[in-house]
């Protein structure tokens, strides 16, 4: 039964909800059966578009989904139980939350008549998700469902994106209704604005062309705007520095002059003391959240104006106050710059940006990420500088997990372009980067993917090496083991007095028989001089999912490090 | 500084908590919250009264905004504007004290609604600090029980929220 325009057609509400899949466009389907979602997985075995991905826990469907939708610019399809199938997907939809992801999560509810009387496998999906999504539905009545669901996927991707949820009893996934998906879908109370006012624009122009000591900052705004050649164009016209956020790493090219590294707790001298010290700061598509700037009030003892370009009004004047806010889509506001710098007579002043280059690059010279090349133990930075050298040609993929070793990655992998560096920034969920890896891999079938991560985060989602398997997905899995959960044991040293309370992980399983366990290769390497070897030969097996157990320094620490609280030129430096 | 802030949203289940539960995770203060459905059944008219600093205002208006339920907020103290509370309060009413308590009703422009021959119970309507000083009025051991609405605003003049 094919849909045609203008004709509705009789289904049941699982049909719907996989049609309305279909009309989408949605090539995976992430997700766990269960008890309230059987109409909807039986309609899914009848059909063959969708296709569905199973995996081995509900957190890992929505971070997989999470990974697909950040390498792809598409939303992330989601379909898991009620009750502890919801409870299991939170962590990954407050993951996708925290990085404005675009997502719809699916989820069986227990059958309307049931709802309140804690039947078997029943939580309040709404309430129990409600703070941690953009918006979402549970859908009562068949009627309701197909627009509900094309709201669902106008919601997650228009304005400043976001996971929505749409709840589905199963008495409504049974129930028969008329099908008509709508072509679009207008909301009276949801209008974001796109474009940016042309005044403010021009105020922002007139204020960087004044600028004695300019500084350009940007975060995963960019990535998720599709705006990276459009700051390209920018910061190369103005000719200032530039700096990424965390999320915002491939939003300019790393490896570009102009590019000063990443800001923030672990950014580099030289980008953290720029943007302490600049008089105009162009912010675009970031958040100036805690671990970029550090303690707001230090921030503002150096006096500076403030331009601030983000598609959420509510991004705007929240942690620090801006003196140019530029409401609208970052992609739409860098063309109207680049399109007014362009018409526009004026340039920089030459010589107060000459001077200030002057001063980056002596920062520069306090080379902060320097690390001991010739020690006698593998140092986690080499792995990854080796990793980046093998690689750079390559255009790898890297997921990572959340700890020091995301940060090596951050500051030794260099990301030229956008939607190849895929990490949890907001929430910091630790078990994110195999699922991470499987969704990119699944989404670029022919690109190589590489998951940098550490002992103890691996272990939040191992069980995903049999999805893995499954689907034959031969991601590279860089285990940088140092035996610790290294970031909690450099704060236990750093600030609690060297007492190491429970951040040492003991009783390790043995990583090699554990993948080949699972089917896939293992490889333990413990020595410096094995490091490019190993990493040759694993990225040599393009079938095989290989898994390097990097044994390395147990002490070594991230730095520079701005400690919580302080300001952004108080860090510790190596 | 005290705000009186107006919102229309969607009549939907949920709308309220969605509400409630932005100024609990984001730890903004409510003083009052009332609301119910408008002459358009399709959308509810809340009021919410709140206190903050201009910043924490202007991020309380920028979040409600934020939501896919609302249509419209608007912060009436940024005008003129009425705010009215409605309070019911039971008084003790036997031997001297009933005629008193009828004076102290007239004079805030109260209306006795029910009488018993021990007690009244006022209706009283008003600013928060009309209620107020009818309450501070009365002997404290008069008062049996009080239940007030939370304030409800609306503009002076021309001044209209309505979705276009």
């Amino acid at each position: 039964m094919e849909l045609t325009a203008g004709v509705t057609t009789e289904l049941n509400g699982a049909e719907i909800t996989v049609r309305c899949l279909q009309e989408e466009g949605v090539e995976f389907l992430f997700g766990y059966p269960g008890g309230a979602v059987l109409p909807l997985y039986d309609e899914i075995f009848k059909q063959d578009k969708v296709k569905h991905i199973l995996v081995r826990h509900e957190q890992a469907a929505v971070h997989a989904a999470d990974a697909y939708a950040r390498s792809t610019q598409k939303i992330g399809v989601v379909l898991v139980t009620s009750g502890p199938g919801v409870t299991n997907a939170v962590t990954g939809i407050a993951t996708a939350y925290m990085d404005s992801i675009p997502m719809v999560i699916v989820t069986g509810q227990v059958p309307t008549h049931a709802i309140g009387q804690d039947a078997f496998q029943e939580v309040d999906t709404v309430g129990v998700t409600r703070p941690c999504v953009k918006h979402n539905f549970l859908v009562k009545d068949i009627k309701d469902l197909a627009a509900t669901m094309k709201k669902a996927f106008y919601l997650a991707a228009t304005g400043r994106p976001g996971p929505v949820l749409v709840d589905i009893p199963k008495d409504v996934q049974t129930s028969k209704g008329n099908f008509f998906y709508p072509q679009s879908v207008a909301m009276r109370s949801y209008n974001p604005v796109v474009k940016g006012h042309g005044g403010q624009i021009k105020k922002a122009i007139q204020l960087l062309m004044e600028a004695k000591r300019p500084m350009v900052y940007t975060g995963g705004g960019i990535v998720l705007g599709n705006a990276a050649a459009d700051l390209t164009q920018l910061v190369r016209a103005l000719g200032f520095p530039c700096t990424n956020t965390l999320m915002g790493l491939g939003g300019y090219p790393a490896t570009d002059p102009q590019f000063v590294g990443m800001l923030g707790m672990h950014g580099t001298y030289e980008a953290n003391m720029a943007m302490q010290n600049c008089d105009v700061l162009l912010a675009i598509g970031a958040r100036f959240d805690d671990r970029v700037i550090g303690n707001p009030k230090h921030f503002f003892r150096e006096d500076r104006k403030i331009i601030h370009v983000d598609i959420d009004p509510s991004s705007i004047s929240k942690r620090v106050r801006v003196d140019v806010p530029i409401v609208g889509d970052v992609k739409d506001v860098l063309q109207e710059m680049n399109r007014q710098l362009a018409a526009g007579k004026e340039r920089p002043d030459p010589v107060a940006v000459k001077a200030w280059w002057d001063q980056i690059n002596e920062w520069k010279g306090r080379d902060c990420l320097k690390f001991d090349r010739n020690a006698a133990v593998i140092k986690p930075q080499l792995v990854v500088e080796t990793l980046y050298r093998l690689t750079k040609d390559m255009d790898l993929f890297v997921t990572s997990d959340v700890g020091q070793h995301q940060m090596w990655a951050a500051q030794f992998y260099k990301f030229d372009k956008p939607r190849r560096w895929i990490n949890s920034g907001g929430l910091g969920t630790m078990g994110v980067g195999l699922p991470y890896a499987l969704g990119v891999q699944l989404a670029h079938p022919n690109a190589t993917v590489a998951c940098i991560t550490g002992e103890a985060s691996i272990q939040m989602c191992i069980q995903e090496l049999s999805t893995a398997k499954q689907y034959r997905l031969p991601v590279k899995v860089i285990n940088l083991n140092n035996r610790y959960m290294g970031m909690v044991r450099q704060w236990q040293e750093f600030f609690h007095g060297n007492r190491y309370a429970e951040s040492y992980m003991d009783a390790l399983p043995d990583f090699v028989k554990l993948t080949e366990a699972y089917g896939h290769v293992g490889m333990r390497i413990e020595k410096p001089a094995d490091v490019e070897p190993a990493l040759k030969e694993a990225f040599s097996r393009k079938d095989d999912l290989v898994f390097m157990d990097f044994v390395t320094d147990q002490t070594e620490n991230v730095f520079p490090m701005v400690p919580g609280g302080k300001g952004l030129s108080e860090m510790i430096l190596v | 500084m005290r705000h009186i802030i107006s919102l229309l949203m969607e009549n939907e289940p949920g709308a309220l908590s969605r509400v409630a539960g932005l100024f609990s995770a984001r730890g903004y203060n409510i003083e009052s919250l009332t609301v119910a459905p408008t002459e358009d059944p399709s959308l509810s008219r809340m009021t919410v009264v709140t206190t903050g600093s201009d910043d924490v205002i202007e991020q309380i208006t920028k979040q409600l905004n934020k939501l896919v339920d609302v249509v419209k907020v608007v912060d009436l103290s940024d005008g003129d504007h009425i705010e009215r509370e409605l309070m019911l309060v039971k008084v003790r009413a036997s031997g001297k004290e009933r005629e008193e308590m009828k004076r102290m009703a007239d004079i805030f422009r109260g209306r006795i609604l029910d009488v018993t021959d021990k007690a009244y119970t006022i209706e009283l309507t008003g600013t928060g600090s009309k209620l107020d000083a009818f309450l501070e009025a009365l002997e404290q051991g008069a008062i049996l029980e009080t239940v007030r609405t939370g304030a409800s605003g609306i503009g002076r003049g021309e001044r209209i929220l309505k979705v276009q």
